[in-house]
């Protein structure tokens, strides 16, 4: 009966990490976005 | 560096933990204090770390370090809201309760959850600039007072219902116990300062773009 509640404990843990790598991932993506748009206006300013 | 030394921690505990350990025969659902305490320990580190840098916001008027502190903090609620939901878990297994209002500890580590969540609505609600980062930082040192309370708490409650590892003679295990607790430590640690410099790149690297938006604008 225990079983499922460490199995959970450690689950949630686990998620946790996963949700925060993926959130950090895509705020990368972003911000990789807006670097790659500002190189472009430099180059565009000549 | 950091993320690789955290996944071999990471790994080495869970396996220490499931394979090494041997199970608690009163409480088979001990297993989870492995990860539980060690989280706990990591927020307070993280609020620790976070006053810390508030403190060189007000001292030194490093604003550098403004930013240095509402990562910590941030990364501190993360590990609160985990340390809630495991011991809520461990405690349902253990005494049959998902949550007791009557142990003084369960409340006075969601009451400084809870106060470290406001102290974001407080963030937000200020524009950037140096005012946000001293009423941040005042807040930041005002709730690490609570952090000695919450840890003490589980020492000078009355109702015992929360068990005391670490006591005056030392930590009440076994030695594999006590060498996978460390481990386990050690690896939530790691995470901690993994996450912490990635979040904290990424914020320095957001605001280097805004600044670079706006001169160019």
């Amino acid at each position: 009966m225990s079983e499922k509640y460490v199995a959970a404990a450690y689950l949630v843990v686990f998620v946790a990490v996963l949700a925060y790598v993926v959130i950090i991932g895509t705020k990368l993506a972003r911000l990789e976005a807006a670097l790659a748009e500002l190189v472009e206006r430099v180059r565009a300013r000549g | 560096m950091l993320p690789p030394l955290a996944v071999v921690l990471f790994a080495t505990a869970i396996s220490l933990i499931f394979f090494w350990v041997p199970e608690d025969a009163e409480d088979p659902a001990q297993r989870i204090f492995y990860f539980h305490v060690p989280i706990a320990l990591t927020s307070y580190a993280c609020f620790g770390w976070g006053a810390w840098k508030a403190l060189r916001v007000l001292w030194k008027r490093d604003h550098r370090a403004d930013v240095e502190s509402y990562v910590a903090i941030h990364q501190g609620t993360i590990f609160g809201a985990l340390t809630l939901v495991t011991g809520s878990l461990w405690a349902r297994a253990t005494w049959g309760h998902w949550w007791l209002w009557s142990s003084r500890q369960l409340v006075l580590f969601l009451v400084l959850f809870l106060f470290y969540c406001a102290y974001f609505m407080l963030r937000f609600s200020v524009e950037p600039g140096p005012r946000r980062a001293n009423l941040s930082a005042v807040y930041a040192l005002f709730g690490v007072v609570l952090t000695p309370v919450s840890f003490l708490a589980i020492r000078l409650a009355e109702d015992f219902i929360h068990p005391t590892v670490f006591t005056r003679d030392g930590p009440q295990m076994t030695g594999s116990m006590f060498a996978a607790f460390c481990v386990s430590l050690a690896a939530m640690l790691t995470l901690f300062a993994t996450f912490y410099s990635i979040e904290l790149a990424g914020k320095r690297i957001d605001a280097q773009i805004r600044e670079l938006r706006e001169a160019l604008s």
